[in-house]
């Protein structure tokens, strides 16, 4: 890992996360974390006609963990239920444009973690083991 | 270690050979080192174990499940490690009992007005630690054990942060148990000490059954071996054991006079250096008299997790996260906290490239 991954894009999403807080009457709510250091996030969800229609965040941890949520939050507003699900851990370091590393990677992808386990439990679908694996 | 593999290799206290026999010597050499380096009044109060954590769950379990009934307290404090809550939770919840907590003020040292309200004629236990590994507070353990037994309740220590760091006599502080691990004292893993007063281990049930913890063994039962065996069950870890009882001779070799001023020395300095760093915030005592050689901070909004990664490539490892002290990171109210820590091998010299790597991580978060 590098010191390279503290980009401004990541630092600003950081202190400024896009998409924090609470959605009035979300339709699905998934929290999750990573117990070997404490990072917590929290999705919730507006779906309308098989898509994301509004989400909100919350969550602690540290930089790359709750930048990658926000981000994440934007990304995901408008896609399909499906595509949801086939998002994967390439995606996420598309969007984020760094390498977090081998021992960094599991903060990138909680949030994804998260929002998909949301994703499974609106659709009444047993979350498979590769989500679960995620974190 | 090397040796023990190498030229004897054989279980102890079984064997009739050549073999068992040294194996068996080294072993009970080992602990009369622990003995001695504790300052232990009898050999045999020392037993075995795999680590601190082991010891503690051993006292709760085997000891608690004897001892604790419904409606006792059991007085921890918000320091305490998380080896030193859960199995008292585990115990209390078994037999309806209740853990109370010695909340901490404002420097991170145990408030004397709750010691004195907590330990009252109710409680059975009072388990603290020595030393917090996360605010480094050195505890004033011998009034605590004074009013511990006051009331007629247990006294069990907590001493993994402080046996490797600094003398202790476990006669002197008076304490009815006491753990610690050996991989944190330049001792191999797996390997950790319970001593016990003798007669409270005499009257102590075993933890583990199996071999070597029994006198005699028939269809219809079994009686117990002399102590320390019968809190041996099982082959044991007899390498661990010898690697601890090199790791002792090493540290007498050093002294724990000069290894504690080492550490207090640089302690100081770093104290000093850090809180000119802006935007730390330092947990713990000012006065590095009364800390062991731990400094738990936070710089800024960054999150420990990263600034442990920016340190790192640095050469500098640091713990980050709870320290498995979660219910101290409540009281704290902060989610993580990085923690810098010295050893007899550390010099000033790595602390200045840790005060670099601070303000290179200052720059990097625009702090």
């Amino acid at each position: 890992m590098s010191s390279d991954i503290y980009k401004d894009i990541i630092l600003d999403y950081y202190r400024h996360p896009r998409n924090f807080g609470d959605l009035p009457d979300p339709d699905v709510r998934a929290k999750d974390s990573n117990p070997l250091c404490g990072d917590v996030i929290e999705m919730q969800l507006r779906i309308r006609d098989g898509k994301i229609d509004d989400l909100r965040f919350k969550g602690r941890g540290c930089a790359i963990s709750q930048a990658s949520a926000s981000m994440l939050t934007e990304l995901a507003k408008g896609k399909t239920l499906d595509e949801m699900k086939a998002l994967g851990k390439e995606d996420i370091l598309n969007m984020l444009g760094i390498d977090p590393g081998p021992t960094r990677i599991k903060c990138a992808l909680l949030g994804l973690k998260v929002i998909k386990l949301g994703v499974y439990g609106y659709l009444g679908q047993t979350v498979t083991e590769e989500v679960k694996q995620l974190v | 270690m090397d040796d023990y593999y190498r030229n004897s290799n054989a279980n102890i206290h079984r064997g009739i050979h050549k073999l068992a026999e040294e194996a068996t010597l080294a072993y009970e050499q080992a602990r009369e080192k622990v003995s001695k380096f504790i300052g232990a009044k009898h050999t045999e109060e020392i037993v075995f174990v795999r680590n601190a954590t082991e010891g503690l769950n051993l006292i709760a379990l085997a000891w608690g499940r004897a001892n604790i009934n419904r409606d006792d307290k059991i007085v921890l404090t918000i320091m305490e490690h998380h080896s030193n809550i859960v199995p008292w939770q585990m115990i209390a919840k078994e037999k309806g009992a209740h853990v109370e907590f010695i909340e901490i003020d404002g420097e991170g040292i145990l408030r004397e007005d709750q010691v004195r309200e907590k330990i009252d004629n109710t409680t059975k236990v009072v388990a603290v630690t020595h030393a917090s590994n996360v605010l480094g507070t050195i505890n004033a353990v011998e009034q605590i054990g004074r009013a511990a037994h006051r009331v007629g309740a247990l006294f069990v220590l907590d001493a993994a942060q402080s046996v490797p760091h600094m003398r202790v006599n476990a006669k002197e502080i008076d304490c009815d148990f006491m753990v610690f691990s050996g991989h944190k004292m330049l001792g191999p893993t797996g390997i950790g000490v319970l001593y016990g007063k003798k007669q409270i281990l005499e009257n102590t049930p075993p933890f583990l059954g199996g071999g070597e913890m029994i006198r005699e063994v028939h269809t219809t039962g079994a009686t117990w071996n002399d102590i320390p065996y019968k809190f041996e069950a099982g082959t044991p870890n007899a390498a661990g054991a010898i690697g601890l009882g090199a790791a002792i001779d090493y540290l007498n070799k050093i002294g724990m006079r000069h290894i504690y001023d080492h550490e207090l020395e640089l302690t100081d300095y770093a104290l000093e250096k850090m809180s000119h760093v802006g935007g730390t915030t330092i947990y713990g005592p000012k006065d590095p008299t009364r800390r062991v050689g731990v400094i738990a901070f936070n710089l800024g909004d960054i999150h420990a997790h990263d600034l442990a990664s920016i340190l790192d490539e640095e050469g500098i490892a640091i713990r980050s996260g709870h320290h498995c002290a979660q219910p101290l990171m409540e009281f704290l109210n902060v989610p993580a906290t990085s923690r810098a820590s010295f050893y007899i091998y550390n010099t000033k010299e790595e602390v200045d490239v840790l005060i670099s790597a601070l303000e290179k991580a200052r720059k990097l978060f625009n702090l």
